[in-house]
């Protein structure tokens, strides 16, 4: 609240950087996209899904390469044995060329013969099992035809047809079969053509060599024929084709059944049925010829190895291709994986997108808290700013209502008026620390509340407070009463405003709710009060008072039964000896106060109960529809006697009252300035009633108890009777004791229908008592009867004061007139007292201003003299100077007032250190009171700070003013004199 | 010439009117009653000065808008002190118009400030004729009651 409160304008400037600022800090950074989550959710769906296939291909390449790798090594391990196989068919066949040549042609005669080479054959048909049969054919010319023909017993014939050859060159037929190819005897294996072909390279050669594959005579397979050449004489390895072919004897063949031999093989092998193998000659590489495998079946497209076979011939070339069979499964694992993988994912990805959506409304769930926090405050500033306001405003009127009412009460009254217009003057003050008041409600709440620490009668409030009340009460009948014990000492260190705040939100509530009956507030010593309880605990346990009837102060049941005539015996009973327990607990600085506000009202429901502390709750809405009121009040107690070191508590009946007590630490005041203060505290009770002597009839002890408090504070000793009579006589027969001054009788017990015939007799004696009667409120006919049975004009109205029963004494006794002056404290005639011959110098830049403050002051008899600048104050407060006092606007150009006020200040310091070792013991201290238009707390604060010692409102208030002098010129009876 | 007691009640009706209509307010009575047999001419005194004042501070404002770059915090102590001396002798209507000007100044508005400060002449010369008739009755009045011995009645 601090600066805020300098001025109407100000304000709103607060308030707009107030929000500014938040507006600021409310920019945090965000991780999360505010917007477009959905699309974020797509793209990350999308990424993930192009991850998951290139991880589902990267496992799956692996796979199909291991597949390949299986292709290939199967492909060449096929291909490899066939071509061992082969290889090993081709020797062996070139074992038997040898063999031919050998046998055949360097013997002579040939110890080869048809059968021998079949028998052969067939016997060594194991080493060659790829060829279905071998066979020998020698080169015959066809000069040689005849010969041959006529040798061997037939004609030699063509393999196409099996007739007899045409005239050729030269043939080759077959003279020599194994038993499988016995067909072939005589076949000219020159008339095929592959045969032929076959021949010839292979005699130029030398060499082994195939034919392309074509289907075999004598069966439907394919197969190829090896042709390998027999020479008649070794030759040379360098030899010419030439002499190759003179050489040439014949011709060894055999023919390989590529088709079932391959089959054969293949079967011996794993895996046999995975694969598709394929056996090319491709000798002719635009139109590879098929040597084994079906056109038809084609197996996985996609897989093909192809391995080269070397048959030995090099003339031809061959290879094998190999296929599986069933296109290769999809890798199971890929795809589990990568599914899995990818459902893994845009699970995650759904979470993020869920999680995202809910951090935006979160967010913004956070954004518009904070908006409406920043409102919030905003509008806790201007509510504050509004209370200021609205205390102000209601300050001008209320200052010139207590103005009026101060002028009235400065002149001449009767008692009752003189009562009716302290009361509303006290109302009206009331009122002002009211608004104060709600704004502590804020300084409460925010923990800003400081309490004072400054000497007050407690006593003294307590009558302020029952006179805020006094007219309610009287109007609804209802006794209001206050009793504080006399231990409780005269003065006390605590915070008076709030000690009063909390009573008076106490009593108000209890009258407030309160129809008949009594408000009864009693003050004791905390550690007494418990005493007392605990000492009324046992006696309760003895046996029960006979009925609750009587005990209380209207005779009425009230909440605490404890609270009766039967506890309240031991309290006041202490209090005829109260040197003894004053001594017993003298030495503590601590005085802790039990205050209790009693009242007959009609209670709290059980179940609002615990609501009660509770702000702006009130039992129901019906109470407050009924008998007003905002509920703040006494949430505000709590706090404030929480703050005053105490407890609240309260015991309520329905229908029957409440009880609401609390307690309260204050100290002590030390012994000096108890007597300083005691004169401005206390001055208003008159002393002339000293010694006199009263007696009060009354039939009820409680209330009597009360009236005896309020008669002992005027110094009157009292004796309590319970009848008229009684006082009569007592008066006149104890002479020894002494007559009484007064009687005082309270109105029931008069109506009750005593005996009023006695009364007159007062009236022959010559210093007869004065009769009085006690009322809470009284009807004119009333007032009339009571003035014919003897009553005195004046009569005491409830709820009793001190200085209102004084007041009605000194009517009655016509002590009035001499005391009037001092009755009314607070006038201008005190005023004048305080200021009178007084040195006081006023600052102020405005002239005008400065001209007014100085002619009040004047007024009331202060010297005063003027400085239009800081500056030029501090030029006429050089030490020593002769001032009492310094009144010192606060807005002044170059030197404002709390910047004069710290120079002054540290000046004074300065001087008063070096003082510090001399024996002159005066320290300089001048009272500087700013002088401010604007009456709010803060700028109290601010003037605390510079080292002001109050303030007052410009333009000045009687009232106001004199609060403020009296501070200081009071309690500093050094400078007085 | 009228009478003690019809000049009495006029004079109170004049200046009840004043407070009604707004021009001064409840410092003028405190005014009044500073003023007593030891000050006689207190609120002559007072008046004249604000008076004086016046007129000078609004001089100062004409020429402080009329510079070229307006110094307003110079406007704004002007104004300050034409507040204050204005609610010291209760010319309230000036006052709040002051008030306004203030928040003006604080703005920087030039055109408000100049609209303000027409607004605050117009006021203060009101309540200067309002005064001034004011003091020429009690100046009549007191010289009946010289002849008459009546006494200048008080605003309560």
């Amino acid at each position: 609240m601090g600066v805020k409160m300098q001025g109407g304008h100000h304000h709103l400037v607060a308030v707009s950087l107030n929000e500014q600022q938040l507006g600021t800090k409310r920019k945090y950074r965000s991780y999360v996209p505010r917007t477009n989550q959905g699309k974020y959710l797509i793209l990350w769906i999308i990424v993930f899904g192009f991850a998951a296939i290139h991880v589902y291909r990267s496992i799956d390449a692996e796979h199909q390469q291991r597949i390949q790798e299986g292709l290939v090594s199967m492909c060449d391990q096929r291909a490899r044995m066939l071509q061992d196989q082969f290889s090993v068919c081709v020797n062996h066949v070139h074992a038997l060329a040898v063999l031919v040549s050998t046998f055949h042609y360097y013997k002579n005669p040939s110890v080869i013969d048809q059968d021998t080479f079949a028998e052969y054959t067939a016997r060594t048909a194991f080493e060659r099992p790829l060829l279905s049969g071998v066979a020998y054919a020698p080169r015959v010319l066809n000069s040689e035809r005849e010969d041959f023909e006529s040798q061997h017993g037939g004609t030699i014939r063509t393999m196409a047809n099996k007739e007899p050859s045409p005239h050729r060159d030269e043939y080759a037929p077959v003279i020599f079969s194994q038993e499988t190819v016995s067909y072939l005897n005589l076949l000219d294996m020159m008339s095929g053509e592959e045969d032929r072909e076959n021949i010839l390279r292979a005699r130029s050669t030398g060499k082994a060599v195939l034919t392309s594959p074509f289907k075999l005579l004598g069966s439907h397979h394919l197969g190829v024929v090896l042709t390998i050449p027999v020479y008649k004489s070794k030759l040379p390895p360098n030899a010419s084709v030439r002499d190759r072919i003179e050489a040439t004897a014949g011709y060894l063949g055999g023919a390989f059944d590529v088709e079932s031999l391959v089959e054969n093989l293949l079967g011996q092998l794993a895996g046999n049925q995975e694969i598709i193998v394929k056996v090319y000659d491709v000798t002719n590489t635009s139109d590879p010829l098929i040597m084994y495998g079906r056109q038809t079946q084609e197996g996985d497209p996609t897989r093909v190895h192809v391995s080269r076979l070397d048959f030995g011939d090099p003339y031809r070339k061959h290879h094998m291709t190999c296929r599986y069979l069933h296109e290769a499964p999809i890798s199971r694992t890929a795809m589990i994986t990568a599914v899995l993988g990818y459902v893994i994912v845009i699970l995650v990805g759904y979470m993020f997108y869920t999680g995202a959506i809910h951090i935006v409304q979160v967010e913004d769930d956070f954004d518009t808290m904070q908006k409406l926090k920043v409102r919030a405050e905003a509008a806790d500033v201007a509510k504050s700013q509004f209370l200021a306001t609205v205390s102000h405003e209601i300050r001008t009127p209320m200052n010139g209502i207590l103005g009026m009412l101060a002028l009235l009460l400065d002149t001449d009254l009767s008692s009752t008026q003189r009562d009716y217009a302290q009361t509303a003057q006290a109302c009206g003050r009331a009122l002002i620390t009211l608004i104060n008041e709600v704004l502590d409600r804020a300084k409460i709440e925010a923990g800003k509340l400081e309490l004072e620490a400054v000497p007050f009668d407690l006593r003294s409030i307590l009558d302020d407070v029952l006179s805020l009340f006094s007219e309610k009460s009287r109007n609804k009948g209802i006794e209001l009463a206050v009793l504080v014990s006399d231990k409780v000492p005269q003065i006390v260190m605590g915070d008076p405003g709030r000690f009063r705040q909390v009573i008076t939100n106490l009593v108000g509530n209890s009258v407030k709710f309160t129809e008949q009956g009594h408000i009864f507030v009693q003050v004791h010593l905390a550690e007494h009060s418990k005493a007392v309880q605990d000492a009324k605990l046992e006696s309760c346990m003895n046996g029960r008072s006979n009925g609750p009837q009587s005990k209380t102060l209207s005779g009425r049941e009230a909440a605490d039964d404890r609270n009766n005539w039967d506890r309240f015996k031991h309290l006041i009973a202490d209090e005829e000896f109260p040197f003894q327990v004053l001594t017993s607990d003298g030495n503590s600085q601590n005085v802790n106060l039990m205050v209790s506000v009693e009242d007959t009202g009609i209670g709290i429901p059980l179940h609002a109960q615990e609501l009660v502390f509770m702000p702006f709750m009130q039992a129901d809405s019906s109470t407050s529809r009924h008998y007003g009121g905002t509920g703040i009040g006494l949430s505000i107690s709590k706090c404030l006697v929480e703050l005053m070191g105490g407890q609240i508590s309260f015991i309520s009946r329905p229908q029957i009252g409440s009880t609401f007590s609390f307690t309260a630490k204050f100290t002590r005041c030390e012994k000096n300035t108890v007597a300083d203060l005691k004169r401005s505290l206390y001055d208003d009770l008159p002393t002339s009633f000293k010694g006199m002597k009263a007696t009060v009839v009354d039939t009820k002890p409680v209330r009597a108890a009360v009236t005896r408090y309020h008669l002992k504070r005027l110094g009157v000793s009292v004796d309590v009777v319970s009848s008229i009579k009684t006082a009569v006589s007592g008066s006149g027969s104890c002479s020894c004791s002494g007559q009484p001054d007064m009687i005082l009788v309270e109105k029931d017990v008069w109506l009750s229908g005593d005996d009023l015939n006695n009364v007159p007799v007062f009236g022959h004696k010559l210093k007869s008592p004065k009769m009085i009667l006690l009322a809470t409120n009284v009807t004119g006919g009333e007032l009339d009867k009571a003035k014919a049975a003897g009553f005195s004009d004046t009569l005491i109205m409830k709820p009793l004061r001190a200085s209102m029963v004084a007041a009605c004494l000194q009517q009655v006794l016509g002590t009035g007139k001499a005391e009037q002056g001092k009755v009314m404290a607070n006038g201008s005639v005190y005023l004048r007292g305080l200021l009178l011959g007084k040195k006081i110098l006023v600052v102020d830049d405005n002239r005008v201003n400065r001209r007014v403050a100085a002619g009040a002051l004047k007024k009331f008899g202060a010297e005063v003299e003027c400085a239009e600048s800081g500056k030029a104050a501090l030029d006429l407060l050089q030490i020593p100077h002769g001032f009492d006092a310094c009144f010192m606007d606060i807005q002044m150009p170059e030197m404002d007032g709390f910047e004069a006020t710290r120079r002054i200040r540290k000046m004074e310091d300065k001087v008063n250190e070096q003082q510090d070792g001399c024996c002159e013991s005066r320290t300089w201290h001048l009272p500087i009171l700013a002088m401010t238009a604007d009456v709010i707390q803060a700028t109290f604060e601010e003037c605390q700070k510079s080292g002001m010692d109050g303030y007052v409102s410009k333009p000045f208030q009687e009232e106001n003013l004199y609060q403020e002098v009296a501070k200081f010129f009071e309690s500093k009876p050094a400078t007085d004199s | 010439m009228a009478s003690v007691p019809q000049l009495q009640r006029q004079f109170i009706e004049y200046t009840t009117s004043l407070h009604n209509e707004g021009y001064l307010d409840d410092q003028f009575t405190q005014l009044q009653k500073l003023q007593d047999e030891s000050n006689p001419d207190f609120v002559v005194e007072v008046v004249s000065l604000y008076f004086e004042d016046s007129e000078k501070l609004l001089n100062n404002l004409a020429t402080a808008l009329q510079q070229k770059s307006v110094d307003y915090k110079q406007v704004d102590s002007h104004v300050h002190q034409f507040k204050g001396s204005s609610s010291s002798i209760g010319a309230q209507r000036v006052a709040s118009v002051c008030v306004h000007f203030r928040n003006f100044c604080e703005e920087k508005n030039l055109e408000g400030c100049l609209r303000c400060l027409q607004q605050v002449k117009q006021e203060y010369i009101l309540v200067r004729n309002k005064l001034e008739a004011l003091f020429r009755r009690m100046m009549q009045l007191e010289q009946q009651i010289l002849q008459a011995g009546g006494s200048i009645p008080m605003m309560e």
